[in-house]
């Protein structure tokens, strides 16, 4: 009788065996890598929107306060998006024949809503609340990004649960002088500021001009967790109810 | 002395040589035509697994909400259909790692067919815990990994216990049954009677070649292997018990259910090899190699562990008693007088009355009584976990939550689907694969002083 197998049969079998090993260690940390990758969370995604709205224009350019449009967002648990009413007070003198703005303009005439599409989209079965994040001195920076960079508005974190605990973990990372919360910039880049130097002068009277910014930003930072009574909130009754 | 030789006589036949042991083995697979009643039993095994393709499909479409579940019976016939499949298992485990520790050599010819009763029996009892996820689709929640929600399982529940158990229990008894196969797949190859056939047993016997060193490596394996799954033996219905007495419900809450739970695993397990034996004899004609001595030994087991079970029942009726607390004692008498009281006297019935029969003899060496038997215990260990799952329920400590508990056809459907697969699984088995392990009765012979070829 011939031989079953060619003396490539046990070589072979330990290459196939050795690719089903890769094979499976290969799907699994793919499936780990795409679960944390901005195709699945949706960072850096762009929602299209019924008019190209540029917060690079009103907030960078124009110097716009969030609470102006986002009128809820320092007592309510939803920031709210602008009636179209809010939009004429300015766009009834400015650009009022602009043909960008045009849906605009309709929407007033016929008195009906424009249909803005949100871009931090949380899971229904988280309860986010605004008024509580402004309120204890997190920067809607902190999960925005810089809007005023942002030519067309996109999601700026990866809104997974474990980004939202590395904040709620440890909160103090985050908090910046009430003053400071509707400015768009991060807290590094503010160390100079007015409102800055006022929030570390009262913490701190004494104040050394040798010490690094970074230092300067650590201290503030603790002197605010403990002021604004700062607290770790990881039950899970804190997002969901 | 005299007694032990004639036993050993009796495990096999009289004029066996190793030639003759692999070649009945073997021709089942690789000579003999397919019966007309495997043929008939696959045919109803197809139509059965219809029930559970069906059965899950339509769960899928329309969720949980189709079984007969409600408030406050929230674990209906799934989770009875998963301890029960579970249970079945445990005789396989038991047959080939505590009695191979133990040297019961009668084990030889059936442990083959028990390890892979144990395995199908596993993969039936793995579907219901899934399917009784509310969102199926995530079941890969209960498996630790690194998720983007940051979260873990829960690893103080016992539900995630019983993960662990059932996924260990899956690995140890298939790398068991696997290993134990390899010197027989090596002689399939070789009796093989064409190319193709021989190179496929020839792949999965991966090269072994029955020299002594191949033996050495193997029978320490193998006893490292049966030293780590004897304690799954215990280990794995304990895990399931704890889903039921770590919780506070009053009939639940209880330490006797651990040893009690695996005292019935291996009581339904036995009933189950005697099911599968019993008819494998008769249609592949092996009588002589599972012989009547075989049976004898495994009614054996079967009337000890039933014993251990009737205890259980006991006890539990005496600790309702002892602790004389309303609840509880309530609990109790609504079993045997309740709504469902049919459920417990048939319970008593087939699994404390009906085997008591196992005391004579001429019982235990009947095929036909032994079949009936077993398929009462068969019946009667499905009612034990209906009764503890849906009994201590449907009537908890608020009158107005009081309600009973009807299995829907989707309930059933899964019951009768589950019965295919594993009815399919253990056909195509017998048809494609050694089904009694011819190395070991080989080395029966052997011992035995048999005629050498």
């Amino acid at each position: 009788m011939t031989q079953l197998f060619t003396p490539a049969a046990n070589s072979l079998m330990r290459s196939a065996l050795g690719c089903i090993a890769l094979l499976g260690v290969g799907t699994l940390s793919t499936m780990l890598i795409a679960a944390r990758s901005p195709f699945m969370t949706g960072q850096d995604r762009i929602v299209e929107q019924p008019i190209p709205f540029s917060h690079q224009h009103h907030v960078g350019d124009a110097g716009i306060d969030c609470r102006y449009c986002h009128q809820g967002v320092e007592d309510s648990a939803r920031a709210g998006v602008p009636s179209t009413q809010i939009c004429m007070t300015c766009h009834r003198e400015l650009w009022s024949q602009s043909d960008m703005l045009a849906p605009v303009r309709n929407s007033w005439q016929e008195n009906r809503s424009l249909r803005w599409r949100r871009v931090h989209d949380l899971p229904d079965y988280v309860f986010f609340n605004h008024g509580i994040h402004i309120h204890k001195g997190i920067g809607c920076y902190s999960c925005h990004g810089d809007l005023s960079e942002m030519p067309l508005t996109m999601q700026a974190r990866p809104l997974t649960m474990q980004w939202c605990l590395d904040c709620h973990r440890n909160p103090q990372q985050h908090v910046r002088p009430r003053a400071l919360v509707f400015h768009s910039k991060p807290l590094k880049s503010l160390t100079s500021t007015n409102p800055f130097r006022d929030a570390l002068s009262e913490t701190k009277p004494e104040h050394l001009e040798a010490e690094t910014s970074s230092a300067e930003i650590k201290l503030l930072q603790t002197q605010l967790a403990k002021k604004y009574k700062l607290k770790s909130r990881t039950d899970c009754y804190t997002c969901h109810r | 002395m005299s007694s032990e030789d004639r036993a050993r006589t009796d495990l096999l036949p009289a004029n066996a040589s190793y030639e003759s042991v692999s070649e009945q083995v073997s021709s089942i697979v690789l000579k003999k035509p397919t019966p007309r009643s495997w043929k008939f039993s696959f045919l109803i095994g197809l139509l059965m697994l219809q029930a559970l393709l069906l059965g899950i499909g339509w769960l899928f479409a329309y969720g949980v909400g189709i079984w007969g579940i409600n408030i406050p019976i929230g674990w209906g016939l799934a989770i009875v259909n998963f301890v029960w499949w579970i249970g079945i298992g445990h005789a396989g485990t038991l047959i080939s790692a505590i009695l191979l520790l133990l040297h019961q050599e009668w084990r030889t010819s059936i442990n083959r067919i028990a390890e892979a009763m144990t395995l199908f029996a596993v993969a039936c009892a793995g579907l219901f815990p899934l399917l009784h996820l509310g969102r199926p689709k995530l079941f890969y929640w209960l498996i630790p990994y690194p998720a983007t929600t940051d979260m873990w399982p829960q690893f103080r529940s016992p539900l995630i216990w019983d993960f662990f158990a059932i996924t260990t229990y899956a690995t140890v008894s298939l790398i068991f049954w696997y290993l134990g196969m390899l010197p027989d797949l090596a002689t399939m190859r070789d009796r093989a009677q064409s190319h193709f056939i021989a190179r496929i047993y020839g792949v999965l016997a991966l090269g072994w070649r029955n020299s002594a060193r191949h033996w050495h490596h193997y029978q320490k394996l193998y006893l490292l292997l049966a030293g780590l799954a004897t304690p799954l033996v215990v280990s794995v219905h304990t895990t399931v018990s704890w889903d039921f007495s770590v919780g506070i419900v009053s009939a639940w809450h209880s330490t006797v259910f651990p040893p009690y739970f695996v005292g019935g695993a291996i009581f339904s397990g036995f009933a189950m090899v005697l099911l599968i034996t019993i008819p494998l004899r008769r249609v592949y004609d092996v009588k002589d190699l599972i012989t009547e001595t075989h049976l004898d030994k495994m009614a054996k087991i079967m009337l000890a562990s039933g014993m251990t079970v009737s205890y259980g029942y006991l006890m539990d009726a005496y600790q309702a008693w002892y602790l004389n607390e309303p609840y509880d004692s309530y609990i109790y008498t609504n079993r045997f007088s309740g709504p469902y009281d049919y459920c417990y006297w048939a319970l008593i019935l087939c699994n404390c009355v009906i085997p008591q029969a196992l005391w004579f003899p001429a019982v235990r060496r009947s095929t036909l009584f032994l079949f009936g038997i077993s398929l009462c215990i068969q019946v009667g260990m499905w009612l034990e976990r209906f009764i503890i799952i849906t009994l201590s329920l449907h009537r908890d400590h608020l009158p107005s939550d009081w309600a009973m508990y009807y299995p829907t056809i989707w309930d059933w459907a899964l019951l009768v689907g589950t019965g295919g697969l594993f009815l399919i699984l253990m056909l195509l088995f017998l048809r494609l694969l050694p089904s009694i392990s011819m190395s070991e009765m080989r080395e029966l012979v052997h011992q035995k002083g048999g005629s050498n070829p």
